[in-house]
């Protein structure tokens, strides 16, 4: 699953072993929430996603090996998510970037509006999501005729799949980027234009290294939530084994195969997704360090004006 | 080279920033924008850097009209008030910034950067971040950032604002010599008189979007030009009366007024500045004032003493030299008497006059 990035500065509860009794509820509470927040994790979280690995790696490595790779269909999955996501994460950067620095560095009508307007895409339920695109480019959709006249494939095929991937994980870069930006302000980019550089020039060497971290953050998160995108991609993508299947619909499909064989294969397929999974969480840990430490020396700095 | 400014009106939604400020600036001298916050005082500096566009006016920059020019063309060094050095870059960077963007070879920027960290004092820092630096460091290194293009003239915003009192008395003075030194055109915006009439050549005094007096400090804090320039620049005890035959009558106080020499009665304000009131303990002169002493607090270079006057319910403030202060041995409770050496009496206008 995903979260909503929340990495601004939060005040720390100092706990000082003196006041504890003053200002700590009893330890009859305190074990309670603990030990239920831990039963909670460990039933919902770690068991479920230690027994993904579990039945993926039941008949060995060799045999896990042999499900990723010796399935053309299964394969073709994992090309097309490598193919989808880039490109869907790249329409992301270009968006999230222009998205903040209109809403950061402009004061315009419609603002708030475009604000709450990025948000959307985490409120509409993929299904929906898939359904929109459906409604456009559908045979019977409003620009289906046209696009069947001109030979143009979109539903059924990866432009499709792009888009609604695209949609889902829109709010992903311009979220993050916002509050960086909005701590960071405009001085710095006003001050190189003073010294004589052009936009382009500000830009690069400017707006582009104070905020790296931070759209580096939003980069990663979008780009999991990405390869990870079912519901949407499962009403656009025609589900046409070894032509539009990504892979979270191969689980799907081989999960649903009924026999042993794909049953496996399901699992050695969610695993090397839950590996993604994992993997951002890590890289997510670190870049949230270095964001907060930029946000920190922006608030530093705001403090000694 | 000198800055012509004609005309300038700029609004902020309802508020007047600035409402039709002409203001010349001579070449290489070293001017400041002197007013209260909200004054429009930045704001027409950076209209003179082109950071802001001004609804009508014109800049001139000698002859020529550089009202339509970007910041970029105009080639204008601007300091901000917080500073804005690059975060991310070193000193050595944020120095080179502006010959970088304008492709300068290397060997040029290297020798160019050093001169200027030696300029400012900073040799043997290039390699820090701004973030290591103190904020008197920060501030040299953005003025180092602003003189490295050779500007036409150097605009800073509140250069001292954020630093403490003795950092920023050291720095006045070395911004004084800097000028000396290189006779660039500079305008600096304060809302800190003092450092205004120390630094400058030229004081604008600056309210409400308009210009109030510009001069020298000598003409601008000799002769102030309006009761806004006068409580301005430095405490003031005011006093409310009436003119009439050459005379201004402030309650017990009379004085001398040749301004006025009409017959007819008009209501008046006085103000005298601190140490231009006088104390006695007995009567003295043709007009002084019954008062009781407040506080003393002899401490500093002079004494600050402050006396309620019960027949007016007013509360002046008299500056004593510490001799006269010494000589007189004054106490809480003490009765004396005020006379002003020095008035400045403003007459309102005369609309506003009549009851």
């Amino acid at each position: 699953m995903h979260s909503i990035p929340k990495h601004l500065p939060t005040a720390k509860v100092a706990a000082t072993s003196r006041s504890r009794s003053a200002q700590e509820d009893p330890w009859w509470v305190r074990w309670t929430l603990i030990s239920l927040s831990v039963l909670v994790l460990i039933v919902l979280v770690i068991l479920p996603v230690a027994n993904v690995f579990y039945h993926a790696f039941s008949n060995g490595f060799g045999a896990y090996w042999k499900n990723l790779t010796g399935d053309p269909a299964t394969l073709h999955a994992i090309q097309l998510t490598l193919f989808v996501v880039p490109i869907a994460v790249f329409a992301n950067v270009i968006f999230g970037v222009a998205a903040a620095w209109a809403i950061t560095r402009f004061r315009f009508p419609g603002r708030t509006i475009l604000t709450t307007i990025i948000d959307l895409p985490f409120a509409i339920s993929p299904v929906v999501a898939g359904l929109m695109f459906v409604l456009l480019f559908g045979a019977r959709g409003y620009f289906g005729p046209w696009l069947q006249q001109h030979d143009i494939k979109i539903l059924n095929a990866w432009p499709a799949i792009v888009l609604a991937t695209t949609f889902v994980t829109l709010p992903f870069v311009a979220r993050e980027l916002i509050p960086v930006m909005e701590a960071i302000g405009s001085e710095e980019e006003i001050a190189a234009i003073s010294l004589g550089a052009n936009g382009w020039q500000t830009f690069w060497r400017v707006t582009i290294p104070n905020i790296k971290w931070g759209l580096l953050y939003g980069v990663i998160l979008c780009n999991a939530r990405a390869m990870g995108e079912f519901g949407a991609v499962y009403v656009v993508c025609g589900r046409i084994i070894g032509k539009t299947e990504t892979m979270p619909i191969r689980v799907n499909t081989l999960f649903e195969g009924g026999t042993a064989a794909s049953y496996a294969s399901s699992f050695a397929v969610a695993s090397l997704l839950t590996m993604l999974a994992l993997v951002t969480l890590f890289i997510k840990i670190a870049l949230e360090h270095k964001t907060q430490a930029d946000l920190k020396e922006a608030a530093e700095i705001q403090q000694t004006e | 080279m000198s800055i012509i400014v004609k005309n300038l009106s700029k609004q902020f939604g309802n508020f007047k920033a600035l409402d039709n400020v002409s203001l010349e600036v001579p070449s290489g001298s070293l001017l400041a924008l002197l007013g209260p916050s909200g004054s429009g005082k930045t704001t027409l500096l950076r209209i003179i850097a082109g950071l802001e566009n001004a609804d009508s006016g014109q800049v001139q920059y000698e002859n020529e009209d550089v009202t339509q020019q970007s910041p970029k063309d105009r080639e204008v060094g601007f300091v901000f008030q917080h500073y804005a050095l690059f975060r991310h870059m070193t000193v050595f960077e944020n120095v080179a910034f502006g010959m970088r963007v304008r492709h300068r070879p290397k060997s040029e920027i290297n020798e160019r950067v050093h001169e200027l960290l030696h300029l400012v004092r900073l040799e043997g820092l290039h390699q820090r971040y701004p973030s290591q630096l103190s904020g008197g460091q920060r501030q040299r290194v953005a003025l180092a950032r602003a003189l490295a293009v050779k500007p036409r003239m150097l605009l800073l915003d509140e250069p001292f604002g954020a630093l403490d009192a003795k950092v920023r008395q050291e720095l006045r003075q070395w911004l004084r010599q800097l000028h000396d030194e290189i006779h660039l055109t500079t305008v600096f915006v304060t809302h800190d008189q003092e450092e205004a009439f120390e630094v400058a050549d030229r004081v604008v005094v600056m309210n409400k979007g308009h210009i109030e007096q510009s001069g020298t400090p000598q003409e601008v804090f000799d002769h102030p030009a309006t009761p806004f320039v006068m409580d301005f620049l430095g405490n003031v005890n005011v006093f409310h009366g009436r003119v009439e035959n050459g005379m201004a009558m402030m309650g017990a106080l009379n004085i001398a007024y040749p301004d006025y020499p009409h017959a007819e009665s008009r209501n008046a304000t006085a103000y005298v500045r601190p140490h231009e009131l006088d104390i006695e303990h007995a009567p003295f002169g043709t007009s002084s004032l019954e008062a009781r002493v407040m506080q003393v607090n002899p401490a500093g270079s002079v004494a600050k003493v402050r006396v309620f006057s019960e027949e007016f319910g007013l509360a002046l403030n008299v500056d004593l030299n510490l001799e006269r202060y010494a000589e007189l041995q004054l106490k809480p409770g003490d009765l004396v008497y005020v006379a002003a050496r020095r008035v400045r009496v403003f007459m309102p206008p005369a609309a506003d006059y009549a009851i």
